[in-house]
């Protein structure tokens, strides 16, 4: 029978099938973080469990560290605690660890591909909903709760029922302006932030094709956001050429033999999904969120909606409440909201491409007067990449903040958080209320587009700019 | 894990759709590194101002809903972060069962994980719970899990479906590492398979 790539990778690491259809699956790789991890370590002491393959495992910090000076340790005492009852688990259960201060310290989803430590046709999990990110390799990769982090450390397995397969294949060249960001924001406004749930969705279509290693990070970066359970891009040239020479990969003859059995993963012609969506690539534009779900996603050319053209009572109450949330005017022009704060950085987008976008539009201006802007790269590696092409230069003359490698304000554990009622145009995932920061106001939209935002301190249609 | 049988308790009627692990417990409760003490986290924005004073119009400050162990939900209930503290959030407060027309997936799983019991049922179903909860102390609602039934105040009953297998580990209050164990030598047998076949796979070092 025709198999999908989800199929296959699936069935590559079914260890054992149990009479009701649940599977023992078997974890390649497992990455951990402070934040979700401590419990489950303390559940394998308490059990008297070991863990099971160290050399599958890795951790890093990176919800809780601060993105400023990081020679003075870090000063909130609960964070700190998780950091450092995170290295003593490390330590005690022999588990690899990039410490702080380490240049390959970063947020886990960009480390885990950019180290090699991600591949191909891997069964991949974190306890970290956006793990789905490394699904762009061809890998099945899923975020899980800390009582699985416990199972998989114990066990190198989980317990699963497969997921249902979905289709979404975006065709056509990408107008101008427009970037995987884009892609992923219209595909969410398009199926809803449970239309995916139950399925693994396989991205395909020769948009997608044509997207770099760093966009179909991004596309699969916010599968969960459309409520899949994971997102997946059949690994090609694009994916080996990526792989080849990663410090943690598989290379020489090992890489050749790796890429033999990675080029068997794509599905099969003809293999069916339960589910299936089409978008047209010409007809996506920059787009922007302006309420605190992201399906709640329009154009950046549009305006807000009108409650009062929406028929279901209750779908009509949830608008209002983020209207007002959001502090917006249904009719408002998108391209009239101020914004307070810029964000760039997070796992979906603080790589160095995203963070070269975001400089190419930065040249030559200056931040808004009143506006603040934060750089954050993803990772230690890509902020020496960064200052090796003289990015950081450019985007501090413009008067970008330009910070140390972790998430930041993505999700306000660090300091850096929003202040009640301000307004950020952010490149990360989530503009669910309080996301950065208590009555914080996120817009989600693309590295180009906030550093638009920021020049003009305002939402901004980024092809204005470049015309 | 505490086992799941039988419950009759009053039910908070919670009629949002989309309530994300973000409301449930924010970030800025994960700080933790233990499992118990977030239940007065609970819906921390929903709950209370930016004082921290209760908010009287939140159902659970009000009177009859101070010691629900049922919530009742619109759709795509628990979507966002994977954070296992939004379970332990809703166990710490007394929550036992989570009623609504879907869940997201991972919030799903981490309910077992912590014997709380998610229920679906259609929305029009739904809408009657939600009735019958909205009428406070006296409304109890009852879930029978070896029937698999809810019990409505009136005495109806209505079948819900679960996993069989999840179903029982969730009456027996059974831990999934101990079931694994069990296949431990199949573990050992795809390993050692595995790693001949896919030996061009290095393991994780890190070196300084
Ligand atoms: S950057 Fe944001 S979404 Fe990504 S792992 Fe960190 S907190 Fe989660």
């Amino acid at each position: 029978m025709a198999k999908t790539l989800f199929d296959k990778v699936w069935d590559a690491h079914v260890v054992e099938q149990l009479p009701d259809g649940t599977c023992v699956l078997y974890i390649d790789r497992h990455l951990v973080h402070e934040v979700t991890s401590p419990q489950a370590f303390e559940g394998l002491r308490m059990a008297g469990r070991r863990v099971r393959r160290p050399d599958a495992t890795i951790a890093v910090v990176d919800h809780n560290v601060p993105t400023t000076d990081r020679q003075a340790g870090i000063k909130e005492a609960d964070s700190r605690l998780q950091v450092e009852t995170l290295e003593r688990n490390v330590a005690a259960f022999g588990v690899p660890y990039i410490p702080l201060l380490d240049d390959r310290q970063g947020i886990v989803h960009i480390i885990g591909p950019e180290e090699g430590i991600s591949l191909p046709g891997m069964t991949i999990v974190c306890g970290d909903s956006h793990t789905s990110t490394h699904g762009a390799l061809g890998s099945l990769a899923f975020g899980i709760g800390t009582s699985e982090v416990e199972h998989v450390l114990a066990t190198q397995t989980l317990l699963q029922k497969p997921a249902k397969n979905m289709n979404v294949a975006v065709e056509g060249s990408l107008p101008f302006g427009v970037s995987a960001k884009d892609i992923v924001l219209a595909i969410i406004g398009r199926i809803g932030t449970a239309g995916g749930t139950g399925h693994v969705v396989e991205y395909t279509g020769s948009a997608i094709r044509s997207l770099d290693m760093a966009g179909r990070m991004t596309v699969c970066n916010m599968s969960i956001e459309a409520g899949a359970r994971a997102g997946m891009i059949a690994p090609d040239e694009t994916t080996f050429e990526y792989v080849r020479g990663r410090p943690m990969g598989p290379k020489g003859e090992a890489l050749e033999r790796a890429i033999a059995w990675w080029r068997t993963l794509p599905s099969d012609p003809g293999a069916s999904y339960d589910k299936q969506v089409r978008l047209d690539a010409a007809t996506i534009a920059p787009m922007v969120t302006w309420g605190t779900s992201p399906e709640a996603v329009a154009p950046i050319t549009g305006t807000v909606p009108d409650p009062k053209e929406v028929a279901d009572e209750a779908k009509r109450a949830q608008m209002e409440r983020m209207l007002e949330y959001m502090a917006l005017r249904p009719g408002q022009r998108l391209t009239e909201v101020p914004v307070d704060v810029v964000f760039i950085g997070s796992c979906t987008n603080g790589r160095i491409e995203d963070i070269r976008a975001a400089a190419a539009v930065a040249r030559g201006r200056k931040v808004a007067a009143g506006v603040r802007a934060l750089v954050v790269p993803g990772s230690g590696l890509v902020k020496r990449q960064a200052e090796a092409e003289g990015l950081d230069r450019v985007l501090t003359e413009a008067g970008f903040e330009w910070r140390e490698a972790g998430c930041s304000m993505c999700l306000g554990m660090n300091p850096d958080k929003l202040t009640a009622g301000q307004r950020c145009a952010s490149t990360s995932n989530r503009n669910f209320e309080g996301r950065q920061g208590p009555g914080g106001r996120t817009h989600l939209l693309s590295p180009a587009m906030a550093a638009a935002a920021a020049v003009t301190g305002r939402l901004a249609d980024v092809r204005e700019l470049a015309r | 894990m505490k086992p799941f049988t039988k419950l009759t308790a009053v039910a908070a009627p919670l009629p949002m759709a989309n309530v994300d692990t973000d409301k449930i417990i924010p970030a800025r409760f994960l700080k933790t590194i233990e499992r118990s003490g977030l239940g007065v986290h609970l819906f921390d924005t929903l709950r209370y101002d930016a004082e921290g004073r209760e908010r009287p119009d939140f159902v659970l400050n009000q009177p009859p809903y101070r010691h629900a162990q049922i919530l009742i939900a619109h759709e795509n209930f628990g979507c966002g972060s994977s954070r296992e503290h939004a379970p332990w959030a809703l166990l710490d407060f007394g929550i036992r069962c989570v009623i609504a027309p879907d869940f997201a997936d991972i919030f799903h799983n981490n309910c077992f994980k912590n014997g709380i019991l998610p229920v679906r049922l259609p929305r029009s179903v739904i809408d009657q719970l939600m009735a019958d909860a909205k009428l406070g102390a006296n409304s109890r609602i009852t879930i029978d899990l070896e029937a698999q039934e809810v019990v409505r105040p009136s005495g109806e009953r209505i079948h819900f479906d679960i996993d069989p297998f999840r179903k029982k580990l969730l009456l027996e209050g059974l831990d999934d590492i101990g079931q694994t164990l069990q296949h431990v030598a199949a573990i050992d047998a795809y390993e050692a398979k595995t790693q001949s076949e896919r030996s061009f796979i290095p393991g994780i070092e890190v070196h300084p």
